[in-house]
């Protein structure tokens, strides 16, 4: 990270949507995160080329640019498959299972928590809780389509609706 | 006639939104005059989709548990030949599950269009705010919350009241009202529902509590996994606008205020009040040390007070009903209401709002029904990662902040996470500590590297490596990590530990000792056997990954313990129930 920090060059035809962001919230105080949020809205990841870009134009240094963005999960440094699945980890379903859930799909995927399927498809990403206890276990799948919820989970329930997925 | 079709987040994710769909279809089709709106969540989340049908003003049926293919049903018997689809109906046994509750909080959850404020001011909504702003002074409302004893529902349990005065003493060129919208308690999902369901109540609560204090701006820290709950709050504060609830001048009193959304990124930090406006000033949610408390220097180095949703929900009905109908309910040092989430191991899961002081066994089983496939109660969690684990001799425990705490768990936001014999006590301490571990923001020494210590420890004897000695160490441990933590995150980490200790010792002990785990949970402490029950089918012997089960055909298999990784797959695959775990 070090070496490359605000040493690339800026190209910023490759920034157009995000200029638009930061003449918006760029001179409000405070809104470093909602900068990286947008972001990450339109990228999907903050790349080392957006961190920098951030940099230069809000003169907030990349180092905290990356010390902010490290700090909150939602944040994330590597692009994503076309589907995040979002495995809920939360209290309610630990005790339902969900480690289960999380065997098999890492089994049929052959990725583990944080990972992309080679195709692209599918970044499985184990999150703390998505707030819909009593459908324990639970996932959320976003995709270009927007968000899907799966509950009462098992197993094999959570295998079909990914294949369902894959071969739409 | 109006249909409403529940469609908070456990809605939407049993289908409702999908069976919303069908319904408008199947009327369309129909050409009947009937119109299909939504609420926010009832409660009753195990029952989800639900369909009420309305006459007039008047509830005719509720319909649960309605799957898109169901809404023709409903469509063809009630609506079209004006006969009550029985089948789909409500059971009494679980109409009780309302009827056993006093709703302040979810008092329009479930019934009212979140996404109208005309629904919101119908059901009595922003008289609280007018009242405040045409007939009390800001001394008169504190004097009200204080009457009321209203406590923070966020975790802490301070008194409301006394916040609101600080910050109303201290002098600043303006004053921030903030609302603690980051829900991150695992098990926890009252807040969301509010901010989904009620969302005005939270804007009201917000705008009185502004007053209070002298504020003329409010932000609201929402958790960015709550999109919902976002685009509500959004409708929500663009229609308050609109309406002259919100902006310059409200309701011809010269009281300005206005309230701004912004979306937290996830960190459980946060929850504490000054890594919260750590956050909101754009930085790493780092905790800092108090005093100065935020009433004095917050947001900005200005005053600044934090509630948390649910206590703001509270407020437009104490301003509206008084003080005193609030301290009537409750006990005597903990007033009101309180949400409870009811999850885990539990028939009929979901929001809970009952007086304080009611006996756990009254949720439980009384609301609750009882834990699911009728297995032993064990345990329930209260708290989330900085409560514990309360043990069934506790039952009959009183649900309020004093009695609660006396366990060794708080009642925190209210989470209520319950435990059967199937669930390892030990685990439940590892799953926590693996929370607060990550979520440690890193300040201090003994959270950021005793949490980490004490997963090590708890995740040697879960995998069957339990050393003497190790029980000992986590207590000291656990002494350590809560006198040498700046903030709530660090003081309260090793609570689930010290709780599972206090009340589970023998589990520790058998994992240690016994390298036994007695809920068959840890699986590096189960054996696999096959009992006499084996048919000699083949079906396990297929099944097992490496090869570890032997055994001729229509004959007693065996498994080879050496060989045996614990994956359990001949166990899921017996069709006989012959193979054992222990």
């Amino acid at each position: 990270m070090c070496e490359n920090c605000g040493t690339a060059p800026i190209n910023d035809a490759d920034f157009k949507e995000l200029a638009s962001v930061i003449s918006t919230y760029g001179s409000m105080k405070g809104s470093l995160i909602t900068i990286l949020q947008k972001a990450q809205d339109i990228y999907g990841y903050l790349s080392l080329d957006t961190i920098n870009y951030i940099s230069a134009k809000t003169e907030v240094a990349p180092a905290k640019i990356y010390g902010v963005a490290t700090f909150y999960t939602q944040f994330r440094l590597e692009p994503i498959g076309e589907y995040l699945i979002m495995l809920c980890q939360g209290t309610a379903c630990h005790v339902n299972g969900s480690a289960l859930i999380e065997e098999a799909i890492c089994e049929h995927l052959g990725i583990s928590d944080g990972q992309t399927t080679e195709d692209n498809k599918f970044t499985l990403n184990n999150v703390a809780c998505l707030g819909c206890c009593s459908l324990a276990p639970v996932m959320m799948v976003k995709g270009p389509d927007g968000d899907e919820t799966f509950g009462n989970l098992t197993k094999e329930s959570a295998v079909k609706a990914l294949e369902a997925i894959r071969t739409r | 006639m109006r249909i409403v079709v529940g469609q908070g987040s456990c809605g939407v994710a049993s289908g409702a939104r999908r069976t919303s769909e069908e319904l408008e279809k199947q009327i369309k089709a129909n050409s009947l005059k009937v119109t299909v709106e939504k609420t926010g969540c009832v409660g009753n989340c195990y029952l989800e989709p639900i369909v009420d049908v309305y006459d007039g003003a008047a509830l005719a049926a509720r319909y649960v548990k309605v799957t898109p293919e169901k809404a023709a049903q409903i469509v063809d018997e009630h609506l079209k030949n004006g006969k009550v689809a029985q089948d789909l109906l409500i059971s009494a046994e679980d109409e009780a599950f309302l009827s056993n509750q006093k709703r302040i909080v979810l008092r329009n959850a479930g019934i009212i269009n979140p996404e109208r404020i005309e629904a919101y001011i119908e059901a009595g909504g922003y008289e609280g705010l007018r009242k405040v702003l045409t007939s009390m002074t800001a001394g008169d409302v504190i004097e009200d919350i204080k009457v009321s004893g209203l406590r923070g529902r966020g975790g802490a349990g301070f008194p409301t009241w006394f916040k609101w005065n600080a910050a109303k003493n201290n002098r600043g060129s303006s004053k921030y009202m903030v609302c603690n919208a980051d829900e991150g308690d695992p098990g926890a999902f009252m807040d969301r529902s509010v901010l989904e369901g009620d969302p005005h109540s939270l804007l009201e609560g917000m705008l009185i509590g502004g007053y209070a204090i002298g504020a003329g701006e409010g932000v609201i820290y929402v958790r960015a996994e709550y999109p919902l709950a976002i685009t509500r709050l959004e409708i929500a504060i663009s229609q308050a606008r609109e309406n002259g609830f919100l902006g310059k001048n409200i309701l011809g009193s010269g009281f300005d205020f206005d309230i701004r959304i912004k979306a937290g990124a996830g960190a459980f930090v946060c929850g504490e009040e000054t890594a919260l406006i750590a956050s909101l000033e754009g930085e790493r949610g780092m905790p800092r040390l108090k005093p100065p408390f935020p009433a004095e220097k917050g947001y900005w180095q200005l005053p600044t007070n934090i509630n948390n949703v649910e206590t703001f929900a509270n407020v437009p009905w104490i301003i509206a009903n008084g003080g005193a109908a609030f301290a009537a309910l409750g006990t005597e040092q903990s007033k009101g209401t309180k949400v409870f989430a009811l999850a885990g191991k539990i028939k009929k899961g979901g929001l809970v709002e009952v007086p304080m002081g009611l006996p756990l066994k009254d949720v439980i089983f009384g609301i609750g029904g009882g834990i699911k496939k009728d297995r032993a109660f064990k345990a329930v969690q209260m708290g989330g990662p900085s409560g514990g684990c309360i043990p069934a001799a506790l039952i009959d425990t009183p649900v309020d902040y004093e009695n609660i705490t006396k366990t060794g768990a708080i009642v925190g936001s209210g989470g209520m996470i319950v435990m059967d014999e199937d669930t390892c006590m030990v685990d439940m301490a590892r799953y926590f500590l693996d929370f607060t571990r990550k979520e440690s923001c890193g300040k201090c020494n003994y959270c950021r590297l005793g949490t980490k210590r004490m997963l090590e420890i708890l995740e040697r004897i879960t995998q069957g490596d339990g050393r003497d000695g190790d029980i000992e160490l986590l207590e000291e441990l656990a002494v350590k990590i809560k006198d040498g933590s700046m903030c709530g995150l660090g003081q309260t980490a090793p609570n689930p530990v010290l709780t599972t200790i206090r009340y589970f010792r023998n589990e520790y002990e058998d994992h240690i000792y016994k390298k036994k785990c007695t809920a068959h949970y840890c699986r590096a402490l189960i054996t696999f056997t096959i009992e006499d029950a084996c048919t000699g089918c083949t079906l396990c012997a297929r099944k097992c990954p490496v090869g570890a089960i032997a055994g001729e055909r229509k004959e007693k298999h065996v498994i080879d313990q050496d060989k045996c990784i614990k994956c359990g797959r001949c166990e899921e695959a017996c069709n006989f129930g012959a193979v054992k775990r222990d």
